[in-house]
């Protein structure tokens, strides 16, 4: 199964993840390995069957609706990388 | 050849419960920044949802209010992108099955009524709010940085697709007025469209009068009041008829329209085109409303706007009854005895205009105000309007100011009015019976509002000798 | 007096306590003249807190939050964050007054079978320092297996509990899914993480669990325990019915030492008076890993996406816009298996490609319960070796991501059902532990812990490496 670099570059922006020029390629080879390993499964005829997203059949676990404390904001903001004005700063999208 | 339009409304409400969708940080409005978050809703590593569970019975109910079956199993789902609103990379929301699913809303108009189909009401979670800083306020483009706030971060939405049912910027703002209604009259959410608690974006084409299927479609994102969804889906419409009328095409863009200089502008280019990679979320279970539960909530449902507008017709026709219930006046207008039309009228026109608060009004004042508003000067009577939500609020002592009805002091009025208005006493007298009220307006004036205008409403006409 | 650190169980050490002839600062001292000695080499902590408190003292694996005490989960996006709130597992520790030792190394993300995608460097095995432990939980089963500690939390995805402890010579438990809160443990694949305990004895693991268990407000996929655990006490297995799945004890790539090991710990089941027989489970094993490793990219995907530099851990140095930001601290933060899996898990969910790879392996996943289901009408539990082959070398696997996905083949089925799996050490080959998993029905962990205990005796496993002793 392969994967080109087109795909690889899409999925990598998808991601966020930015991959150096120079490793485009060692990444899609090693993605294109993987995916010929686990592309095994659509070998089976499930056509039938019922996906499982989850090992236990719950359902309806929820919360009553009574507030708790929220943290207080020097915690909130203990870890920012760039606290300002009592928020969070990122440059904007370009 | 004629163009219709199609529409579809997408519409997020604010549900107002105490606290958020997936954590119980309370969901208040207008705090300090940051101050109304936890590690949930801040996505810290390792931290798990629980869903509000009066937020699933309050999507419930507005579902059963839109004509919607609900589901026998919903499942959420994650929608996953980035951005800095958004903090755990994904929205918690809902997608192959939705809480609230196919649906008829009825919508009543001048002309009968319209259904609007409803494609889904679903729960998901709201992004938190982001304040753009350093270049040009308020749009994206051209900042330099932004501010996170949280607060908002995870507070429940409810998701309501409409189907392409609609077929007017105006049927679009008629639905969407009785949807808001409906929401608030449930008690869920204070939907309004300038807070940010009633948000609005339209789906818009158009077609070619008797063409089947639909041509390509805009987004139009966010306009926040009635009049803008209005404006912008007649921009729209025009914008891309007169694309096509000039041979060319409509690319399927989001689009951003600007109330003040009525133009439309696109919002982000699609070239990276959205994949929100949809997967059922893994940290939570089903939710399967339990029969009981879905049977109380429907019981528990009142008389809707949409009914309430038909039944009210018959009194004082479709406008009246629209405006009344639409606008939540029709709770006043239920508990003022008097002559319907006239109750309706001043309630919706006059009490309106004076912006009384009509929940603040004492329906027996009002009522005898009303009654008795020909026999009085019309400046006192729009006085008393103007204070009929004051506390303790009384109509007798306005009742008193008596509007002259005495035909000798009147004369002298009428006759100089006639006297100044030839031309119109001679097309009143061919036929044009609709200038009585002309008439009656100048001597109310000419007599400062005090006169009664039923009894000069009856001279002129002995006068004219009709 | 002196406490050999190597041999004290936490059963030991609690009895120790109660007869006050050790004194809290005495046993936590214990602890850290051994971790002195011995990290330096062995590498099993990132973080030690040698806290003194009344109880058994613990480590905990570092994708598990501690409150104040840094959490990294192995990764370098992660470098510096101070969790400001309990995980749930931890809260219950510390309301049993057990102190924290140390947050232990672990595979990035809990991502590898190592130790080795650590970004704070690897693991080593005490058994042979030139050996990984194992992992994902590496760290836990260094520190248990090297007298650095008398119990220790892992966690585990695909095996991440019972790998490390089968490559340590260590009783792992892989609870049943649902049973222990995962609310404060970093994700890595939610439908599938579970956090257990690795200790020396099946005892002590009985006695963990039964702390950590039980249903959490704060995860809505936990569960009430259906009985009470129960620390067993069992020497017999009388009338227990033992599968043998062919599939899982014959699988290419099994050492010989290794089925020896668990041949002889099958016979030794036998003598205690269990029935033995074979069972198939074809398309778990034959389809289990392609599945696991479908499932697990794409919630990891997901999970990994809230890693973006705005709110906590690593960012870019100055990022040009908002886009560069998220590009540049994503890919310098995260480790080359963490990338590895989030392209493969964002490729898997992405338009075109969910039913033929996400969908279809869901629907696999209901395969493979359902094979379990028919084998656990016949059997009370199943048996098979855990890892394939014994500790390896470091380095040995690291530049081959599918000869390191082995490592997981035999615990990788019943986990994609949600089922409870335990390791109990059944021997040596070259020298190095062979583990053996013992896998039950869903909520069967006390007839894990009577069978693990028995056979346990029987086998008679001395846990203290040979080289240490
Ligand atoms: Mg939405
Ligand atoms: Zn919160």
């Amino acid at each position: 199964m392969a994967i080109t670099r087109e795909q690889v570059l899409h999925v990598a922006r998808l991601a966020r993840l930015r991959i150096p020029e120079g490793e485009v390629e060692a990444v899609q080879a090693q993605l294109g390995a993987i995916l010929d390993a686990v592309s095994k499964v659509s070998e089976l005829d499930l056509a039938g069957a019922e996906p499982t997203s989850h090992p236990l059949d719950l359902v309806n676990t929820w919360d009553e609706d009574i507030s708790r404390p929220s943290l207080p904001r020097e915690e909130a903001l203990a870890n920012a990388p760039d606290p300002a004005e009592n928020a969070f700063r990122v440059p904007s999208a370009g | 050849m004629t163009w219709e339009p199609v529409i579809g409304l997408e519409i997020h409400v604010q549900l107002k419960t105490r606290t958020k969708m997936f954590c119980r940080c309370a969901n208040v409005w207008g705090e300090d920044p940051n101050t109304r978050t936890c590690p949930v809703c801040l996505a810290h590593p390792g931290v798990l949802p629980v869903p509000n569970r009066r937020a699933i019975e309050w999507t419930v109910k507005l579902g059963l209010a839109l004509g919607c079956e609900v589901a026998p199993r919903a499942v959420f789902a994650r929608k996953n992108y980035f951005y800095p609103d958004l903090p755990k990379g994904y929205q918690i929301s809902q997608y192959e099955q939705p809480l609230c699913g196919p649906g008829r809303f009825v919508v009543p108009g001048p002309a009968g009524d319209h259904e609007i189909g409803i494609v889904r009401a679903h729960l998901e979670e709201d992004a938190a709010k982001t304040i753009h800083v350093g270049g040009a306020a308020g749009r994206i483009h051209g900042a330099e940085t932004s501010l996170v706030d949280f607060n908002r971060g995870g507070t429940p939405l409810v998701e309501i697709v409409s189907e392409p049912d609609l077929r007017s910027a105006e049927q679009a703002k008629r639905f969407l007025q009785l949807l808001r209604q409906t929401v608030v009259e449930l008690g869920i959410s204070d939907a309004e469209m300038e807070k940010g608690s009633l948000r609005c974006d339209a789906n818009v084409s158009v077609r070619r009068a008797g063409e089947a299927g639909y041509r390509t479609k805009t987004e139009l994102k966010n306009m926040n009041s009635f009049t803008f969804v209005a404006r912008g889906i007649e921009a729209e419409v025009e914008r891309q008829i007169a694309t096509y009328e000039a041979g060319g095409e409509v690319v399927q863009e989001t689009l951003h329209f600007d109330p003040q200089t009525g133009s439309i502008t696109p919002l982000r280019s699609k070239e990276e085109a959205d994949d929100y990679r949809y997967f059922p979320e893994p940290d939570l279970v089903p939710v399967a409303p339990p029969a009981e539960l879905v049977a109380s909530l429907a019981a528990a449902i009142p008389e809707l706007p949409g009914a309430r507008i038909r039944r009210l017709e018959q009194e004082i026709g479709f406008d009246l009854a629209e405006g009344l219930v639409t606008s939540g006046r029709d709770r006043l207008y239920e508990r003022v005895e008097g002559d319907r039309r006239a109750v309706a009228n001043v309630i919706m026109n006059q009490l309106a205009g004076a912006g009384v608060d009509t929940e603040r009004v004492d329906p027996a004042e009002l009522g005898r105000l009303i009654e008795a508003r020909e026999r009085m000067p019309r400046t006192v009577f729009d006085e008393a309007i103007g204070r009929a939500a004051e506390p303790g609020f009384s109509a007798a002592p306005y009742l008193e100011q008596q509007a002259v009805s005495d035909a000798g002091e009147l004369e002298p009025a009428i006759s100089a009015v006639l006297a100044a208005h030839p031309d119109q006493v001679a097309a009143y007298r061919g036929g044009k019976d609709g200038l009585l009220g002309f008439f009656v307006g100048q001597v109310m004036k000419a007599t400062g509002g005090k006169a009664n205008a039923r009894v000069v409403s009856e001279l002129v006409r002995e006068r004219l000798g009709a | 007096m002196t406490l050999d650190t190597l041999r004290l169980t936490a059963e030991e050490t609690a009895g120790l306590i109660e007869r006050r002839e050790v004194s809290p600062r005495e046993l936590t001292g214990a602890y850290m003249r051994a971790i002195d000695e011995r990290d330096g080499e062995l590498h099993a902590y990132l973080h030690v807190a040698g806290e003194i408190g009344p109880g058994v003292p613990i480590a905990i694996k570092d994708c598990i939050t501690t409150s104040g005490v840094p959490t990294t989960a192995g990764s370098r996006i992660l470098q510096g964050y101070v969790p400001v709130f309990d995980s749930t597992v931890f809260a219950r520790c510390r309301a049993m007054g057990l102190p924290l030792i140390g947050k232990s190394n672990m595979d990035e993300f809990a991502m590898g079978s190592s130790t080795e995608n650590s970004a704070y460097g690897p693991s080593r095995n005490p058994w042979d320092p030139e050996r990984v432990p194992g992992g994902s939980s590496g760290g836990s089963a260094a520190a248990v297996a090297g007298g650095l500690a008398p119990w220790a939390l892992g966690s585990d995805t695909g095996g991440s509990i019972k790998q490390p402890a089968a490559l340590c010579g260590l009783v792992g438990l892989r609870p049943t899914y649902g049973t222990v809160s995962r609310y404060g443990v970093i994700a890595f694949a939610s439908s599938l993480d579970q956090v257990g305990p690795i200790t020396r004895t099946v005892r002590d693991n009985a006695w963990l669990y039964s702390i950590i268990a039980g249903r959490d407000p704060l995860d809505s996929t936990t569960v009430d325990l259906p009985e009470q655990v129960r620390v067993p006490t069992a020497e017999s297995l009388n009338g227990l019915r033992v599968g043998v799945p062919r599939e899982l004890n014959e699988a290419e790539g099994i050492e010989p030492g290794v089925t020896a090991s668990v041949q002889r710990a099958i016979a030794l089941a036998e003598e205690l008076g269990a029935e033995v027989g074979e069972v198939s489970l074809p398309r778990s094993v034959e389809y289990g890993l392609a599945c696991y490793y479908l499932i697990a990219p794409a919630e990891a995907s997901s999970n990994l996406a809230r890693y973006d530099g705005v709110r906590y851990g690593y960012r870019a140095e100055a990022p040009a816009d908002l886009l560069d930001l998220y590009e540049r601290t994503r890919w310098e933060g995260f480790g080359a298996e963490s990338r590895r899996r989030i392209l493969l898990g964002t490729y898997a969910l992405s338009a075109g490609y969910y039913d033929a790879f996400y969908g279809q392996a869901q629907k696999v996943r209901t395969l493979i319960g359902q094979e379990f289901a028919a084998a656990f009408e016949r059997y009370d539990l199943l048996v098979s070796p855990t890892s394939p082959t014994v500790a390896f070398r470091i380095g040995e696997k690291a530049e081959n991501p599918l000869a390191m996905y082995l490592s997981d083949v035999l615990t990788i089925p019943p986990n994609m059902a949600g089922l409870p799996g335990l390791n109990i050490p059944c021997g040596l080959s070259e020298g190095l532990p062979v583990g053996l998993q013992l896998i039950g029905p869903q909520f069967s962990e006390n007839l894990l812990f009577a069978a693990g205990h028995a056979l346990e005796r029987a086998i008679g496993f001395d846990p203290v490496p040979e080289r240490l002793r």
